[in-house]
């Protein structure tokens, strides 16, 4: 009898265990809590701020989406990853969605099971160096010593450049982007590559940035955005449409100080109102609550917003919309319509 | 009385006995914990078959076939990022079994050293070498690698001194007598060239070891059997580099030295030794060697004090009462604890993650692992790959061991 017991319990345990990452977003209500993935520490991306809080244009996205559920935008745990522990992390079902300077690849897409839920910031591969090392482009780099982020795709990106251009060099491979960053300024490597935006991000914080310069060559599309595991599409809608009604909301003049004027009472455009749950049941259609975008916004901005606060040109980081700006203005951020 | 004469009554067995009978108790509890061991693993087997991954993704080695599409700096064998996964981990492996033997052999040297000279009569000496037995085994080996990974970085001049400035001037700094470099990008030594017909000198010279050997084994059987001193130093020392030496000459140089050269970026040429290499290498070594120096130290006062001072009455000078009377014996208590050293030695070197040399760890259970999400796959592989190593050198070791265990007969 006792045995019967425990094979029962052995099932029962077994049968929660399969039944645990069917549906993230009752987890995630039942937990009170969203657990997401983010850096160890990539100024203006991701960081602990001086009083320990997350801050960063991939923490925004974090506190979007648990604004929209749980209509706190505190109410999340910030998980640090490193380029090697991220995926395992998400798979594990550790993390419910990982936003963290990831590229959309079709093999992390298909093969390792995951579903990218959009881009947050289209980024390409670049090259750091010191000015005195006197290259002025990466052709030039045969021979070099290059330190390299280990576990990313600019380790295969960086393989390919070199081979396919018949270079060789030499590569450093680094756990995590500090430590990289520490031997590039020992000169313990010649180069530093890595997406073009983390290289700003982390030029801007050396102690003489004009010492440095990036190469002008961009080797690869480097897509970043957030994403979540395989299966599960109904997590994956909303994280997905969390994204767009950042994006949207810039497109439509929302933003975090007129977001909840706008919401109390139904205005001239349908799309706005649509969007803030002032016309229609788009929340109720994603199992959200109906002030789930105007809940988002509130707490964030809008998605120019963050860039502008994080990583924007008025920041240490000083990156330029380029390919981020909205279609509207020339660049790839696009948002489905709201209907 | 009665009772103790009379034959055992044939009763039939009962359940109690499996719990209060002496003859069947120790068979019950065997029973219950492979029991209970198969239930665990078998609730794992099953925990990971559930796994929605797994099942999406099925158990397959198929990827180790595929390009591998990442560079390895350090390449025993030829290697481009178009080789398989396999290859990559191949690498991986035997840059592994190459750290661990560098660092097991150093790590012996510095031990018996220390261990040796703790037990010195000089105060200082003995105190410097307690010093560094309590510094290096009490703190962790991986903040030892990383330690004298960045201090190597920071402290070893760096490459762009060594390079030809682009107007023309000199150098800041050239390469010492031509042949060697500490930068902190590694450092460069000559390598050997071997020509045409330089694998008779190679020969030459393996035939002169055994020579030395031979010319030992001749002056021990002189002095046992005739009591003639033989001089042995400088005869082994001839022996030793005489051919091989004469040997070049007459094919004229075969065995060559390539020395490092400045190129665009850095060296071209040469034997280059990694930062991470060195790094992991050394603190393996006088970390571990904390460990063996301790080891011998105990083996050493194992041996009653009887034996050196026996040693000392028939006129032994102390050097040779270590060299042939202690440490022989101690090597008996010795062994046995070194073997665990050997093993952890292989085992912490997976910890060249934390700078970067690409050991096992960081090829299959690193980029592999983290480029084709094999995560299952990979980590049992790699348990395989330090599993093997560990039984070899154990094996092996316990040959040694045997061979200078304690003789019955």
């Amino acid at each position: 009898m006792n045995k019967s017991v425990l094979f029962g319990t052995l099932a029962f345990a077994g049968l929660a265990a399969a039944g645990a990452s069917a549906a993230t977003l009752d987890d995630v209500k039942a937990r009170g809590t969203l657990n997401c993935g983010v850096t160890t520490g990539v100024p203006g991306f991701a960081e602990p701020d001086s009083d320990g809080v997350w801050q960063g244009f991939d923490v925004a996205v974090c506190r979007a989406v648990a604004a929209a559920v749980l209509g706190d935008s505190d109410a999340v745990t910030f998980v640090p990853t490193t380029g090697k522990t991220r995926f395992t992390s998400l798979a594990s079902g550790e993390i419910d969605m990982l936003a963290r300077n990831t590229t959309w690849t079709f093999s992390r897409d298909t093969d390792l099971k995951f579903d990218f839920t959009g881009v947050n910031y289209y980024d390409g591969q670049g090259f750091m160096v010191p000015t005195d090392l006197g290259v002025a482009s990466a052709t030039e780099l045969d021979g070099a010593t290059v330190c390299i982020q280990t576990g990313t795709t600019t380790e295969l990106n960086l393989a390919d450049y070199f081979r396919i251009n018949g270079m060789s060099y030499e590569p450093v491979p680094i756990e995590t982007g500090a430590e990289a960053v520490q031997q590039f300024l020992a000169g313990a490597c010649d180069v530093y590559t890595t997406d073009r935006s983390a290289l700003a991000a982390q030029r801007a914080g050396f102690e003489n940035p004009d010492n440095y310069m990036l190469l002008p060559e961009v080797v690869s599309k480097e897509p970043l955005g957030p994403l979540v595991r395989h299966g599960d599409s109904e997590w994956f809608d909303i994280v997905k449409w969390t994204l767009y009604a950042l994006i949207a909301a810039e497109e439509y003049g929302v933003t975090q100080a007129n977001v909840e004027e706008l919401a109390s009472a139904p205005g001239d455009n349908p799309e706005v109102n649509r969007l803030l749950g002032t016309e229609g049941e788009l929340g109720a259609m994603m199992g959200v609550s109906n002030s789930w975008a105007k809940d988002a916004i509130a707490a964030v901005g809008n998605f120019g917003e963050i860039f502008d606060t994080t990583i924007g040109e008025s920041t240490a980081i000083g990156l330029a919309r380029g390919l981020n700006a909205q279609y509207t203005d020339g660049g790839l951020m696009y948002a489905p319509p709201f209907r | 009385m009665t009772t103790m004469t009379d034959p055992p009554k044939a009763e039939g067995f009962r359940i109690g006995q499996l719990i209060n009978d002496t003859r069947y108790r120790s068979y019950t509890f065997q029973f219950i914990a492979i029991v209970a061991l198969i239930f665990a693993f078998s609730w794992l087997a099953y925990n990971a078959s559930q796994n929605e991954q797994l099942q999406a993704n099925g158990f397959s080695y198929e990827f180790m076939s595929a390009p591998a599409g990442y560079d390895i700096n350090q390449q025993p064998i030829s290697y481009d990022s178009q080789d398989t996964h396999l290859r990559a981990t191949v690498i991986g492996a035997i840059n592994t079994l190459i750290v661990a033997f560098l660092a097991c052999v150093t790590a012996t040297v510095f031990g018996v050293i220390a261990g040796v000279l703790r037990l010195s009569n000089n105060w200082i000496i003995s105190k410097l070498m307690a010093v560094y037995v309590e510094i290096f085994r009490n703190i962790p080996v991986l903040i030892w690698i990383i330690i004298i990974f960045t201090v190597a970085a920071n402290t070893f001049p760096p490459m762009s001194e060594f390079r030809l400035p682009r107007d023309g001037s000199d150098p800041t700094r050239t390469l010492l007598f031509g042949m060697f470099a500490a930068t902190n990008q590694g450092v460069y030594v000559p390598r050997l060239t071997l020509g045409d017909t330089g694998w008779i000198v190679i020969a030459t010279f393996l035939a002169s070891i055994a020579g030395v050997f031979g010319m030992r084994s001749f002056a021990r059987k002189k002095l046992y059997d005739e009591g003639k001193v033989v001089p042995v130093l400088w005869p082994s020392i001839a022996i030793l580099i005489v051919p091989a030496v004469l040997m070049q000459f007459i094919l004229g140089s075969p065995l060559g030295v390539e020395n490092p050269e400045m190129g665009r970026f850095s060296f071209d040429g040469g034997i280059l030794l990694r930062p991470s290499l060195i790094a992991l290498w050394f603190a393996l070594s006088i970390y571990t060697g904390a460990f063996i120096a301790e080891n011998v130290r105990a083996g050493i006062l194992a041996i009653s004090r009887g034996q050196s001072e026996a040693a000392a009455a028939l006129g032994l000078r102390p050097g040779r009462i270590m060299s042939l009377v202690v440490l022989p014996q101690a090597l008996r208590v010795i062994i046995p604890p070194l073997i665990s050293q050997y093993l952890n030695i292989t085992k912490n070197t997976s910890l060249a993650i934390a700078v970067g040399y690409m050991d096992l760890t960081a090829t299959l259970g690193g980029i592999t692992l983290n480029q084709t999400g094999r995560a299952l796959e990979c980590i049992l592989l790699l348990m395989l790959f330090y599993l093997t190593f560990s039984l070899i050198i154990s094996a092996v070791m316990n040959v040694y061991n045997n061979s200078v265990a304690l003789k019955e007969r």
